[in-house]
């Protein structure tokens, strides 16, 4: 391939030098509590979902009890194991594709390693105690919310400072979302979180209330999916999927239009999630046709994502990070259809408060997000420690098929019960009452509550051999480097 | 750095010319079909936001007049309209008319079915089979104020020992040992008689003396053979259903601190339809007796 070669003659020009002098170490340390925080995250999962097939497993003890564990399950997975790999990735990305260290060099990588993840300790130490503003993904009091802000601020200091300094004449789509993402959370968490504490006490109240109040927490709710979970990890895709690849990118002009209705959409499609109660009809209108045009935006990361591999295809079978990659973008395209069809008001009024919500949110959450960001460890966690390749790309290999097993499980398995408990819920008998009374919707679920839980402990199970190989890569250098063979010439990368 | 526009050799398309990191972006079109879909969902908005209600003005509905209020109403209204005129004759009928007339108590245990599972079964179990610690069986025929339609039709509509309704059902059994009326000795022989009556005493001796405090303090409630009495509530000790346990441990923790159970007045809660399904759904779990 000409490119290629081009861009390795480019990266032995220029890049040699460089490596040294991008920031690397709060990035390896930020791996690192990826990997951590996932396997907390997803053994709290399956604890959870334990639970509510056997509420036995609640204990009778206040601290380990599903509501305060359940946030604890949540912010680990988005914000401790999503937002250790986001800041780590775009960090990582920002100076590579921007030719620039970081903003703020060594002191402010290690500040938002130490200063992030002690956020998340201070909230998930919270929800345990029962320390809680009652916000879904908002939970934490406002101590550890202001704290959270200093953070965040420090992190778009130094994540667009290092664009400004960069010697690149453009800003590589990545940067794009993964800046729309820093921006919007910030704009999110300050907007959803403004409350009046209680002087001397870990309680706040809301400045909003009522119905107002509900709004603001779904213009957040929504927007961290949209920003956190969506922009923040397309960001991550349009690095690591060219990479893996070796491919340059689809179409710049689709990553522009799907970027920039992608942002302009999904702001207002937050009142989809509150269809059918006390906000006005008018905003939820809006909020479902503001979803259902979504859908293409949407589509436009995932044609980008796949088509990228237009000429590569057969590097699925060799590498298996790469796999994680485009099977994220599957299903990333699969729950961003699914989601404008949830936003339609008919179909909504079915799906609404049932396990179809929470097996949409999770293939979104496993499949996309967790896989997506896979797929970048298995990548950056060699590079990131001066290895050539990965300790064993067959475990790598089972990891995938165990994870994607226990993806498909507990999908259906939520799409089945999600189904008939909104059937139950409305189904009337011949003289006009109600067939089912509420417990006995309950009882019918147990069995799709056991498969979920068996499907996230596959999940739970890849993910902890992933620690293992990835672990192994690391530490296998001293007796192997010295034999590991050349990288052959196409494979190799750029500024490595 | 020099943009440099190069022809992919795969795809055949040219690059933008830039280059970041080693990565390369085609210039290929937007891909037609995705476009056009993109159109179609916004035309569809636009339809949508013409048809439902789309504008911040109070009372500002679209083409359609469609609200969701309306809508509800609508569908509660048809409901109504359905069950209305079979719930009114239960709401007039007094129960036993309502177990007398084939069509009506038809409908009266189907009613009465869901109306339990939704409110009652959370305490007295989804079969009315009642649950330990002061949740009574409604299936047995041991009742504590009576299983007549009656009696059951006031106990659901009032209560009992709730601060609701003035005509809850009130009577107390007082609490022996914590207000002195009794010493912890006498307790104790009075818990081996009540034992007694169901043939379980341990000490034959305590017991009999445990029957002169029976007669004095507990008789008048509970009678003399100690089979209770429903005009109070009191319940017959000598048969083997204990609400709150059997053992003697319970039986001394009930003589000397008491019980209360209460249960909440669902005449202020139910349409009075729906407390008559609930009387006779009650009243055929397999307990009911006749007036």
């Amino acid at each position: 391939m000409p490119e290629g070669g081009h861009a390795a003659s480019l990266a032995a020009q220029t890049g040699a030098w460089r490596q040294d002098s991008y920031v690397d170490g709060p990035i390896r340390a930020m791996a690192v509590a990826t990997l951590f925080w996932g396997v907390v995250g997803f053994l709290m999962g399956v604890l959870i979902a334990s639970q509510l097939a056997f509420p036995l497993l609640n204990l009778d003890l206040e601290w380990t009890t599903f509501g305060r564990l359940r946030p604890v399950h949540t912010s680990a997975v988005i914000f401790a194991f999503g937002g250790n790999a986001l800041i780590g990735t775009s960090l990582y990305v920002v100076q590579r594709t921007c030719r620039a260290r970081l903003f703020g060099g060594e002191e402010m990588g290690w500040f938002l390693f130490a200063g992030y993840n002690f956020f998340i300790v201070m909230a998930a130490l919270g929800y345990v105690l029962g320390v809680t503003q009652g916000k879904e993904y908002a939970e934490p009091e406002w101590y550890v919310d202001l704290w959270l802000t200093v953070v965040w601020v420090a992190y778009l200091v130094a994540f667009g400072g290092t664009i400004l300094r960069r010697e690149e004449p453009h800003i590589y789509v990545a940067n794009w979302f993964y800046l729309a993402f820093i921006v919007t959370i910030a704009m999110l968490h300050i907007g959803n979180n403004l409350a009046l504490p209680l002087p001397g006490h870990a309680k706040s109240y809301g400045l909003a209330s009522g119905v107002q109040d509900a709004m603001i927490q779904w213009w957040y709710g929504h927007n961290a999916v949209g920003f956190f979970l969506t922009a923040g990890f397309l960001g991550m895709m349009y690095y690591f999927i060219p990479k893996q690849a070796e491919r340059p990118v689809y179409s710049y002009r689709l990553s522009i239009i799907h970027f920039w209705s992608l942002i302009f959409l999904y702001i207002w499609a937050g009142p989809h999630h509150l269809h059918y109660t006390a906000l006005p009809d008018w905003a939820q209108t809006l909020g479902m046709v503001f979803s259902v045009m979504l859908w293409m935006p949407s589509w436009g990361g995932m044609i980008n994502g796949l088509m990228t591999l237009s000429g590569a295809w057969d590097k699925l079978r060799t590498d298996p990070g790469l796999r994680f990659s485009v099977t994220a973008v599957g299903f990333y395209g699969m729950s961003t259809f699914e989601g404008p069809v949830m936003s339609v008001k008919a179909v909504n009024s079915l799906s609404h408060y049932t396990d179809w919500t929470i097996g949409h949110v999770h293939s979104g959450a496993m499949g996309w997000v967790g896989f997506i960001t896979f797929g970048a460890m298995y990548w950056l966690v060699p590079r990131l420690w001066g290895r050539t390749e990965l300790y064993s790309n067959k475990l790598a290999a089972w990891h995938f098929w165990v994870a994607t097993l226990g993806i498909v499980l507990y999908i259906t398995a939520m799409w089945v019960s999600g189904i008939m408990q909104g059937l139950m819920w409305r189904s009337y008998d011949e003289l006009g009452f109600l067939q089912y009374s509420f417990v006995e919707t309950v009882a019918a679920m147990h069995p799709y509550y056991v498969i979920r839980m068996l499907g996230g402990v596959l999940y739970l199970s890849g993910a902890l051999l992933m620690v293992y190989n990835l672990w192994r890569t690391v530490t296998a250098r001293a007796e192997e480097a010295p034999l590991a063979p050349p990288l052959p010439a196409a494979a190799a990368v750029p500024a490595e | 750095m020099p943009t440099k526009i190069e022809k992919d050799a795969v795809s055949g398309t040219l690059t933008t010319g830039h280059e970041w990191d080693g990565i390369k972006e085609l210039n290929t079109p937007l891909p037609k079909w995705w476009l056009y879909v993109f159109y179609a969902t916004i035309a569809f908005a636009a339809v949508w936001v013409v048809l439902y209600p789309a504008l911040p003005i109070q009372g500002a509905t679209g083409l359609t007049g469609w609200t969701a209020r309306g809508a509800i109403e609508q569908e509660m209204a048809e409901h109504a309209e359905r069950l209305e005129p079979r719930l009114a004759a239960i709401r007039d009928a007094a129960p036993q008319e309502i177990l007398a007339d084939p069509e009506l108590r038809n409908f009266a245990l189907a009613g009465g079915r869901v109306a339990f599972a939704n409110n009652c079964a959370a305490c007295h179990g989804a079969g009315g089979q009642g649950a330990q610690g002061g949740f009574p069986s409604l299936a047995d025929d041991d009742w504590l104020w009576g299983g007549k339609l009656a009696d059951i039709r006031q106990t659901i509509a009032h209560g009992i020992r709730n601060a609701e309704d003035e005509a809850a059902r009130t009577t107390m059994m007082p609490r022996f040992l914590a207000d002195g009326l009794l010493s912890a000795a006498q307790v104790n022989e009075v818990a081996e008689h009540v034992l007694s009556l169901s043939g379980r005493a341990t000490d034959a001796a305590a017991a009999r003396r445990g029957a002169a405090v029976f007669a004095e303090n507990c008789s008048s409630c509970h009678g003399n053979d100690g089979r209770g009495s429903r005009e109070l509530g009191a319940p017959d000790l000598a048969d083997q259903i204990w609400l709150y346990g059997g053992d003697k441990a319970a039986v001394v923790q009930s003589v000397s601190y008491a019980r209360a159970g209460v249960m909440p007045a669902w005449g202020g809660r139910l349409d009075p339809a729906v407390v008559n399904m609930l009387t006779v759904y009650v009243h055929s779990l397999g307990g009911g007796e006749p007036e």
